[in-house]
């Protein structure tokens, strides 16, 4: 066989092989985005055609007071779930990581389990945990207030208490990358740490956190990410409301698109949904960084 | 050594009361679905003194929840089996031959993670119109086909595999397609079988696509099919935890039969996105 057969051959394999791949990605999420970017300059409704209209739709989504509404909320949202996961997350692993054998197994998979369960079935469960007559957290509510809480109706209680089942959650994910974080701690540094006399607590600052800190970065970052994304358990548990104290911009994307027939301006929405992920997501990758060089 | 052994003792014991109160809120599901009714709102012990069945059997008659079952096991099955089929291709496409647009294609997989998948959901919902895909299986799966961490794992474990071996077969006159399905695949059925549970897992557990994609009851999956009884079931607690455990049920049991294999890719395929 020639090399020049040999060649064309390859070449002939590799597209056989790439194609299907190739065609479900470029037709279900290329052109999805592609499309997305296009909707945002017209005024088109869900389904059907819409006129070209520049930039009307930004302009008009930065002085929609409901849209810094949202945005405040879903920051507000990160700053209740990640580092406090983060934390939590670090917590019971380093606990899961002092236990032996069986005993480790069956506390991983405790930790662990909620994180498999379906989104709409975590949210029942806790609806009726915190349900405002019978629930069986009220008297813990109470004891904290003086007074049971309708927790998903009120302004103040929502957002705290959508991060709660928000962290029981998927807090399970983070356990794991910790797990396996201190797993490749070679045990010599410990060992080497004790002998020169460092207590536990200065084994942990010194050893631990440091050789650590890749993978805390991780799980910030990704966290970030995807605590971004929220809409499944604010739309489950409290619609939004009350008074749009629990309204994120996935939410008002979701309601544009799907209820006021506004394809054009949910576009737009998601556009600066995209935008806000990819700035927040550079500035924490660098920030994670820096913060990486100085230990 | 004694006084050591105790503060494990102590300790294990510590953590384990931690992990019970962390499982707290479904093993309160477990224990309001088996009472009837009307002691859940009266009195209510926390241990489960009563194993009251009707609950379960009232939700299974009187839902769609069946139907749901099917839906929601066709759809993840058939993802899952996709995903990783072409996910597999394309990968030792990109880890072992050489063709034009190889690193073009490899940067915009490996790009398309900082995009959120939700912002496409609304184009995404529009072909789907135009395809007359609305309120079916297709409708529900396409979009959910798009998984590139299947990609670049599959082609880290593909780049691993000595070139010897590949030489080998390539001698006795084999294909690129033997070589991928006799050799490589056969070599990565651990990885692969991590990446077909947690597919499958993340497809049952998909709330925000189906919910916009179908709307007629009898085409719902399981996540969204138990929010429209929570709806006319009103205040039947007991029924309502049934329903979420029963919805629940296979994904648990899952979990808790491939253990090891979850743990793993959710770990291998984090590293990925790292």
């Amino acid at each position: 066989m020639s090399i020049a057969t040999r060649r064309r051959r390859e070449v002939r394999d590799a597209i056989l092989l790439v194609a299907p791949f190739l065609i479900i990605f470029g037709v279900f999420f290329l052109y999805p985005t592609y499309k997305v970017i296009a909707l945002s300059f017209t005024d088109a409704p869900l389904i059907g055609e819409g006129n070209w209209i520049g930039l009307d739709n930004y302009i008009k989504l930065f002085s929609d007071r409901l849209f810094y509404t949202s945005v405040w909320n879903n920051f507000y949202f990160v700053l209740l779930t990640v580092i406090p996961t983060t934390i939590i997350a670090l917590l019971i692993a380093l606990a899961v990581g002092k236990l032996k054998g069986r005993m480790q197994a069956l506390v991983l998979t405790l930790f662990f389990l909620p994180y498999v369960l379906p989104v709409s079935v975590v949210t029942m469960i806790w609806a009726w945990m915190l349900d405002f007559q019978f629930g069986i957290l009220q008297p813990l509510i109470e004891a904290v207030t003086g007074k049971p809480v309708p927790v998903f109706k009120n302004p103040y209680w929502v957002m705290p208490m959508i991060a709660v089942v928000t962290i029981w959650w998927t807090n399970g994910f983070n356990v794991l990358l910790f797990i396996a974080g201190l797993r490749n701690i070679p045990d010599d540094l410990y060992e080497a740490a004790a002998l020169d006399g460092a207590t536990a607590w200065q084994r942990f600052w010194r050893v631990t956190w440091p050789l650590l800190w890749p993978i805390t970065a991780l799980v910030l970052t990704l966290q970030l990410i995807l605590q971004l994304k929220l809409f499944d358990q604010v739309y489950l548990l409290s619609n939004g409301g009350p008074f749009n104290s629990s309204y994120v911009v996935l939410m008002q994307m979701y309601r544009e698109a799907f209820q006021l027939n506004n394809g054009g301006y949910a576009s737009a929405i998601a556009m600066v949904l995209f935008g806000i992920i990819v700035i927040v997501s550079v500035l924490q990758f660098q920030l994670l960084r820096i913060g990486g060089r100085r230990k | 050594m004694t006084a050591k052994q105790g503060r494990n003792i102590a300790f294990s014991a510590l953590v384990l009361i931690a992990a019970a109160i962390w499982i707290f809120p479904l093993y309160w599901a477990l224990t309001t679905s088996l009472r009837s009714e009307n002691r859940i709102v009266s009195d209510a012990g926390v241990w489960i003194d009563e194993l009251n069945f009707s609950a379960y059997i009232e939700v299974l008659s009187t839902s769609k929840l069946p139907i749901w079952y099917l839906n929601s096991v066709g759809t993840s099955l058939i993802i899952t089996v996709i995903v990783l089929i072409t996910g597999m291709m394309c990968a030792y496409a990109l880890s072992q031959l050489r063709f034009p647009g190889r690193r073009l294609l490899y940067l915009v997989v490996v790009a398309s993670f900082m995009v959120p998948v939700p912002a496409l959901y609304v184009a995404q919902f529009v072909l789907m119109s135009d395809l007359g895909l609305v309120n079916s299986w297709w409708g529900i799966i396409l979009p959910q086909l798009i998984v590139p961490v299947v990609v670049i794992v599959y082609k880290q474990f593909f780049d691993a595999i000595p070139k010897e071996m590949r030489e080998a077969v390539l001698l006795d006159g084999g294909g690129e397609f033997t070589l991928l399905f006799k050799l490589y695949l056969p070599l990565n059925w651990g990885i692969t079988a991590a990446l077909a549970i947690i597919t499958f897992i993340s497809a049952w557990n998909n709330f925000f696509w189906p919910f916009l994609v179908v709307t007629s009851e009898s085409m719902m999956t399981i996540p969204v099919g138990i929010t429209q009884v929570n709806d006319s079931f009103g205040v039947f607690y007991a029924r309502m935890m049934a329903l979420a455990l029963l919805a629940a049920a296979p994904v648990i049991i899952g979990y808790l039969i491939f253990q090891k294999r979850v743990t793993e890719a959710v770990m291998i395929s984090a590293g990925v996105k790292g």
